[in-house]
C-alpha cells in the first residue's frame, strides 16, 4: 500500500517519524497491514492529520512535503518515460503530439532531479522509485490488471493515455497548490515549488488542447467539477475534480461579481482549488506499488 | 499640502469630462479622487505613504493585493478591449477562449477590488497605443506577454505573502489564480505556435529554465514591463522585499 511505503520512505529519512505521529510504530504498522482496500478511504484523513499534529512549520515540515511533491513527479515522470518509449503508442503519437509528451516527460524529469537535489540541501534524504514503483494500469499490483489495462491501457490507447495524463496534472497543479502554505517558512522553496506548480498547468492546458483537436469536449481550464473523461473512468478520476466547482472564493461570490457578467461556469474556471496531501495520496494510490 | 496633492489628479470629476470618458473610466476617477481625499485625512499620520510619484500599492500584505489587482486590473482590460473589438479572421474556437479569458481576468480583477475593500488602489489607466487589436499576432503576441508576466509576477510574489495565518490565505488565494494564468499562457502560445506551451528559455519568448523551473520576476521588474501598457504612474517603493 502506497500509504504504508511512503511511511516507510519517510522513516528511512526520519526515523522518528513513528513517534512524532504520535503513535507506536507496531501499533501504526499493524494499523495500516489491517487496513484494506474498504477502508483506505478513511485512511488518508487520519494520515494527513497525524501529520498536521507531527510537524508544525518548520524543516521536517518541509522535507516531508518535498517527498510528497518527489513522489508525484516520480510518478509522472515515468508515466511519460513509458508513455514515450511505448512500441503501441509510435503509430498514435506522432508529430506534434510526440513533440509535446517529450517535452513534458523531460520537464518532469528535471522536476525529480530538482526536488532530489533540494532535498539534499536541506541535509535530508529524498525517496527514491523506479518505474517498477508504480503500477500504470492503476490496480495497485505489479501484476498490472487495473482500469487502465489491456485495450485501455495508457501505452496502447491515445486517448486514454491523453485523459490520465490530463488528470495526472491537473491533480498535480492542485497538489503543489495544497502544499505552499507549507513551504511558506522558506522562500526559496516556496518559490521553486510555484514555479513547478504553473508549469504543471501549462502541461495540464496543453494536453487538455490536445484532448480538444482529438475531437473531446474539454477547455484548457476546469469548467466545475467536469473531468472530460468519459465512462467508464469517470468516476475513478472523480476525486481529482470534486471541489473545482466552487464559485465562492474567502466568502466572495464569484458570480457576477461587481455587477459584472461572471457565469457560474467561468467563476468556477478562473480558479483552480487545493488538495490536501491525503486527498492526493488517496487519488494516486492505485498507481503506487 | 492638501491643495497640492488633490490638484491635478482630481481633476478630471467634472460633468465636461464626463462626456468624454466611458463610465469606467470615470467611477475610477471618482475612486481616485475619495481614495487622494480619504488619504489627506490621514496624511499627517502617514505621510510617507503617499508621495508625487506615482499610486501607492501600499505595504504588507495589502500591498501585495494591490499589486495583483493592478495587474489584473491591466489583463481584464486588455481581453475586454479584444472582445470589443476582435482581429481580422477570428475563428469561433479562438473567440470562445478569449471570451472565457476576459471572463476569468474581469473576476480576477473584481475579486481583489472586493477583497481589498477600502484599501483598493483606484481603477489605473491603461494604455495600448502599441496594441494593433484589428491584427491576430498583435493580440496574441501582447496576450502572452501578458499571461507569461503574471503567471512569473505571482511566481515572484509568493514569497513577498506575511507567513501568518491570513497571509497562507493570501497564499493559497495567488496559487488559485496563478495556474488560470498558466492555463491561459499555455492556450494563448498554442495559438500562436503549436506545441509552444512551455517553450525553454533558449527560445524566442522562452519561459522554462533547464530545472523545468517557470519564470519568477520581483515587483520591480514586472512593473516595468507592465508599465508600458499603463498610464497611472505606480509606487511599489512600499511592497514587502523578502
Amino acid at each position: 500500500m502506497n500509504v504504508q511505503h511512503i511511511l516507510n520512505e519517510i522513516e528511512k529519512t526520519d526515523p522518528e517519524v513513528y513517534n512524532k505521529l504520535d503513535t507506536r510504530r507496531d501499533a501504526m504498522k499493524s494499523f495500516f497491514k489491517a487496513s484494506g482496500k474498504v477502508a483506505l478511504a478513511t485512511v488518508p484523513i487520519a494520515f494527513g492529520s497525524m501529520f498536521k499534529k507531527a510537524y508544525g512549520g518548520n524543516t521536517a515540515t518541509i522535507v516531508e512535503v518535498l517527498n510528497y511533491a518527489l513522489t508525484l513527479e516520480y510518478l509522472e515522470s515515468e508515466f511519460y518515460k513509458a508513455v514515450v518509449a511505448a512500441p503501441g503508442l509510435t503509430v498514435s503519437l506522432t508529430g506534434a503530439g510526440r513533440a509535446a509528451l517529450t517535452t513534458i516527460r523531460d520537464h518532469e524529469i528535471a522536476h525529480v532531479a530538482f526536488l532530489r537535489s533540494a532535498i539534499m540541501s536541506l541535509s535530508a534524504t529524498p525517496v527514491t522509485y523506479t518505474a517498477s514503483n508504480f503500477d500504470l494500469t492503476g490496480g495497485n499490483s505489479a501484476a498490472g490488471t487495473g482500469p487502465f489495462s489491456g485495450t485501455n491501457s495508457v501505452l496502447l490507447n491515445y486517448d486514454i493515455m491523453l485523459a490520465v495524463a490530463q488528470v495526472f496534472e491537473d491533480t498535480g497543479v492542485r497538489a503543489y497548490k495544497g502544499a505552499a502554505g507549507d513551504l511558506n517558512s522558506n522562500n526559496d522553496i516556496l518559490t521553486a515549488a510555484l514555479q513547478i506548480h504553473s508549469v504543471e498547468a501549462r502541461h495540464a492546458a496543453h494536453l487538455r488542447y490536445m484532448r480538444k483537436n482529438a475531437g473531446v469536449a474539454v477547455k484548457p481550464w476546469i469548467t466545475l467539477n467536469q473531468s472530460g473523461v468519459p465512462a467508464p473512468f469517470d468516476a475513478a478520476v472523480q476525486p481529482s475534480y470534486n471541489g473545482e466547482e466552487t464559485t465562492t472564493q474567502a466568502t466572495v461570490n464569484i458570480v457576477n461579481i461587481g455587477g459584472q457578467t461572471i457565469s457560474a461556469n467561468a467563476a468556477s474556471e478562473a480558479f483552480d482549488e487545493p488538495l490536501t496531501m491525503a486527498q492526493v495520496l488517496a487519488i494516486v494510490d492505485p498507481f503506487i506499488i | 499640502m492638501l491643495t497640492h496633492k488633490t490638484s491635478g489628479k482630481a481633476m478630471p470629476v467634472n460633468e465636461g469630462n464626463i462626456q468624454h470618458v466611458s463610465r469606467r473610466k470615470f467611477l475610477g476617477y471618482v475612486g481616485a479622487a475619495s481614495a487622494l481625499l480619504a488619504t489627506s485625512a490621514s496624511c499627517k499620520k502617514n505621510d510617507n505613504n503617499i508621495n508625487d510619484t506615482g499610486q501607492d500599492l501600499g505595504s504588507g500584505d495589502v500591498g501585495i493585493l494591490n499589486y495583483a489587482y493592478a495587474l489584473e486590473q491591466l489583463e481584464a482590460a486588455f481581453y475586454v478591449k479584444v472582445a470589443q473589438s476582435p482581429y481580422a479572421g477570428i475563428t469561433a474556437q479562438e473567440t470562445s477562449y478569449l471570451t472565457d479569458i476576459r471572463d476569468h481576468e474581469v473576476a480576477h480583477r473584481e475579486f481583489f477590488k472586493a477583497a481589498l475593500g477600502a484599501d483598493a488602489i483606484p481603477a489605473l489607466e491603461v494604455n495600448f497605443s502599441a496594441i494593433n487589436f484589428g491584427d491576430r499576432m498583435s493580440v496574441l503576441t501582447t496576450a502572452r506577454a501578458f499571461e507569461d508576466l503574471g503567471v512569473s509576477a505571482y511566481n515572484g510574489a509568493g514569497k513577498l505573502i506575511s507567513n501568518t495565518t491570513t497571509g497562507l490565505v493570501y497564499l493559497t488565494l495567488a496559487g488559485k489564480i496563478v495556474s488560470v494564468e498558466a492555463r491561459h499562457a499555455a492556450l494563448i502560445r498554442d495559438l500562436i505556435a503549436p506545441g509552444s506551451f512551455a517553450d525553454p528559455l533558449t527560445a524566442s519568448n522562452g519561459v522554462i529554465n533547464p530545472m523545468g523551473l517557470d519564470l519568477q520576476r520581483s515587483p520591480a521588474d514586472v512593473l516595468a514591463i507592465a508599465g508600458a501598457y499603463i498610464s497611472t504612474k505606480i509606487n511599489a517603493s512600499n511592497l514587502p522585499t523578502s
